[in-house]
């Protein structure tokens, strides 16, 4: 058993972890459950060798473990699978899951035939059905995952910790890597598994701990918890996520796309997107749902205007169509695209916050049509930052330095800069915390009643269902369904989200 | 509370080198009698008038995450082109043709002709999306290679009294190499803080992907960062070979170098987005100090080199030092 007594940590004179206490049990799945900040990634850096100077102790297999690094707990069995894998692209499976423990024969060569004959033992074991000299760089994300679930178990990790590890696998990954962990529960591991999604943690954990403001506040079994009860007890409130039917009708089409196709990279594989056709009626909320690899970022990505030599198709805004071949052409007809990735696409993370919000604007921002207007930049950036409610002190903080929920907020800010009529939203929501979650979702609404019209993409079936007016479902590039929000339900929905992947 | 921070150690990283600097200073004037004076400092800032002008644009270029390493060539180029046409004009007996540059046209010609190498970069990095490292060194090969056929090898000189007021002239009391780099360096301050192109040039080494979502034409800016540097080269060779009346087909070798260290020593991120003119210009006077000292100390050239490079070193050592905090 693995317990952490007592344990304090603080960064800077700022209290990260204050006083948490709990056990993590050998043979079960134990779910953290807290919103983002509430210390849960600091106290698995701990218990990974990440952090070493802390207050409090870390009891295991009752003696007193004191790290002295991220080799030392592994060596110890414990092991950390992080949220952003840690995998070297251009080596194969086999140099990876060796790397920094090669085997070699007497003369000090590699032992290429064994390492190879163990990574195929290890690979048959989590599943994962791709050969072994395979670059790890060519594997589906959720493929990596498994292959550093593989790493693990050579290292013979005792405690294996698992951070987010959802987050960016289809459902079929997702029930392939419950199999695993089941597996590997019945073999005696501790499994540590942190995930914000509360509907998976009912499926896989048997114990949780929740963790709010740095302070662990309740542990228990997941078999006796509600989701309302976990809720409550991370958020210290309730939070109700129910929809009301929409009374607006809409009628007038702000955004209309006819027949678009998106070819593929490489020339002899099937197009990623196939005729798709769909309306956007201003002052309404489409909710745009697929498994991972249907193409919606792509779609998104092509209505920006990024793919302009593969796409073909017609747009038409406000029924007059328009050529879109880049995200300039797209900005001034009046779009606006929140990626995926907000730290890969969407911010500038060492900058400020107010030069991450007026970058869209700064031509607006010149006078005499080259200085930059310093006062009128900064009244600018505070009014987004008190309308949208980002936490900060200053206009001036390092991006980078902000949460998840707020940093999401400032590329909000950054586009609604723009004014935009039609705003894209890619996974808007994706690792931040419950409140910043509805509070994005009533901005949304917000701006749908002021005659915005909002394509929202989500691969979470209850954000669809909460945040939208009208439901589309694509499967393999091509749009399988649109139903209006009083049709939709998650299994109708995941009907049409998976139907192409039988029949084809 | 951390971004205050952060940006203490910024401060604190420029008066790092600030105190460098000074206590540089301070052990040559100890060490020598004839460093703290007045004919020697206007000769260092002089001196280094030229590595100034080549730094900024390498700056510029550095901060979106690029790097120029033609500049010594194409400051050489361009120095020779100038010489040659106030010298030579163009003569092309075969039209019975003959076209005369005065100092302006031949110096225009010039500066046009480092643009223009420079958009050449910028247009091979974007187009063809060829790394900068790469095009740049092959630029560096090309601009050497034309240099030594417009001169057939040989120096151009005798340039006459005029051109040589741009390198070794004085205008109301300090050299006008000095004034030249001056006003290199305020329009980059300029251009780096209060304008948009400043902007989109750190938003695109901070983040490519988001500078290009964020409807930014980052190949735009890219080709007027690479075209501003190449002119740049271009005044620094017109000062380099005014100072000596004459443009010597080796001229600016290594310089480059001297640039980059500049621009490193000053505290500029090499994966682009982080770091200032005024940092450069910080690196490029401890620089020129420091070669300064190392002559008046009469240290070997030998030695000169390995000391200038165990400096560099120390400056970005201590630079991490301050970031890792």
């Amino acid at each position: 058993m693995l317990i952490a007594q007592n344990i304090t940590k603080k960064f800077a004179g700022v209290t990260a972890l204050n006083n948490v206490n709990m056990e993590l049990h050998p043979g079960k799945v134990n779910a953290i459950i807290g919103e983002n900040g509430a210390g849960k990634s600091t106290l698995m850096k701990i218990l990974s060798g990440v952090h070493v100077d802390y207050e409090g102790s870390i009891i295991y297999n009752n003696e007193t473990l004191k790290l002295t690094g991220t080799k030392d707990a592994e060596a110890k069995g414990i092991v950390i699978i992080h949220q952003e894998l840690n995998l070297v692209p251009g080596l194969s499976i086999t140099e990876n899951i060796f790397l920094g423990r090669e085997l070699c024969n007497s003369l000090g060569i590699l032992d290429k035939r064994e390492m190879t004959k163990e990574a195929k033992k290890l690979l048959e074991k989590v599943k994962l059905d791709v050969d072994a000299g395979e670059q790890v760089g060519e594997l589906k994300v959720g493929q990596q995952q498994l292959v550093e679930i593989a790493k693990a178990l050579h290292t013979k990790a005792s405690v294996i910790i698992m951070d987010e590890p959802t987050s960016a696998i289809s459902d079929k990954e997702v029930d392939n890597l419950f199999v695993i962990i089941n597996e590997l529960r019945n073999e005696g591991k501790t499994i540590v598994y942190i995930s914000h999604k509360l509907k998976e943690l009912f499926t896989i954990a048997d114990r949780f701990v929740v963790m709010r403001d740095g302070c662990s506040i309740e542990s228990g079994l997941m078999s006796e918890m509600t989701q309302d009860d976990l809720i409550r007890k991370m958020t210290g409130r309730i939070v109700s996520g129910t929809k009301e039917a929409n009374s607006k009708v809409c009628c007038e089409p702000v955004l209309r796309v006819q027949h678009i196709n998106l070819k593929n990279t490489s020339r002899h594989a099937a197009n990623v997107l196939t005729d798709i056709s769909f309306t956007l009626h201003k002052g309404e909320i489409v909710g745009l749902y697929g498994l991972m690899g249907a193409g919606r970022t792509e779609l998104m990505e092509t209505l920006f205007g990024l793919h302009p030599k593969r796409a073909t198709g017609n747009i038409f805004v406000d029924e007059e169509p328009v050529q879109i071949q880049s995200p300039i052409q797209a900005i001034k007809h009046g779009i606006a695209l929140v990626p995926e990735d907000r730290k890969a696409h969407g911010l500038i993370l060492d900058q400020k916050i107010k030069t991450n919000i007026s970058i869209t604007i700064l031509n607006q921002l010149e006078k005499w049509g080259i200085v930059l207007h310093n006062r009128k930049e900064t009244n600018l950036t505070k009014e987004y930052i008190q309308q949208l409610g980002i936490k900060t002190h200053s206009e001036n903080n390092i991006a980078g330095n902000l949460s998840g929920g707020n940093q999401q907020k400032i590329v909000l800010a950054k586009w609604l800069a723009t004014h935009p009529r039609i705003l894209l939203l890619d996974e808007p929501t994706r690792g931040i915390d419950i409140n910043a979650r509805f509070e994005i979702y009533n901005l949304m609404k917000k701006l749908a009643d002021a005659g915005m019209a909002i394509l929202l993409v989500s691969s979470e079936l209850p954000e669809i269902l909460t945040a939208s007016d009208r439901v589309l479902v694509m499967a393999e590039g091509r749009l399988t369904a649109e139903m209006p929000i009083a049709e939709a339900t998650e299994s109708n929905i995941l009907k049409y989200a998976i139907q192409h992947n039988i029949t084809a | 509370m951390i971004a205050i921070q952060k940006n203490n150690t910024l401060n604190l990283a420029r008066l790092q080198s600030l105190i460098a600097l000074v206590v540089l200073c301070i052990i040559i004037a100890v060490l020598s009698d004839k460093f703290l004076t007045m004919d020697n400092g206007w000769n260092v800032l002089r001196q280094i008038s030229v590595n100034i002008c080549i730094s900024v644009g390498m700056t510029l270029i550095v901060l979106t995450a690029g790097i120029d390493l033609s500049v010594g060539s194409v400051l050489a180029l361009c120095g020779a082109i100038t010489a040659g046409l106030l010298k030579n004009g163009i003569k092309l007996p075969s039209l019975d043709l003959f076209i005369g540059f005065t100092l302006l046209g031949s110096l225009l010609a010039g500066i046009i002709a480092g643009g223009a190498l420079g958009l050449f970069n910028g247009f091979v990095i974007t187009k063809f999306k060829v790394p900068p490292f790469v095009s740049t060194l092959a630029m560096l090969t090309i601009a050497r290679g034309l240099t030594m056929l417009w001169t057939q090898g040989h120096p151009i000189s005798n340039l006459g009294a005029p051109f040589s007021m741009i390198g070794a002239g004085w205008l109301l009391g300090i050299p006008v190499p000095v004034w030249i780099a001056g006003v290199v360096v305020l329009l980059a301050i300029f251009i780096t803080r209060q304008t948009r192109l400043g902007r989109y040039i750190y938003a695109i080494g901070g983040n490519e992907n988001a500078a290009i979502l964020s409807g930014i034409s980052i190949n735009k800016v890219k080709l007027i960062v690479y075209g501003i540097a190449g002119a740049l080269a271009a005044v620094g060779g017109i000062m380099v070979t005014s100072r000596l009346d004459s443009a010597q087909p080796n001229a600016g070798t290594g310089y480059e170098l001297d640039a980059i260290a500049a621009v490193v020593i000053g505290g500029t991120s090499l994966s682009g987005g982080k770091g200032s003119i005024g940092g450069t210009v910080m690196g490029a006077v401890i620089i020129g100090v420091l070669n300064n000292g190392l002559v008046l100390l009469n240290v070997s050239p030998f030695w000169q080199q390995v000391v200038k490079g165990a400096v560099i070193l120390i400056a970005v050592i201590i630079d991490k030092g301050g970031k890792k905090k």
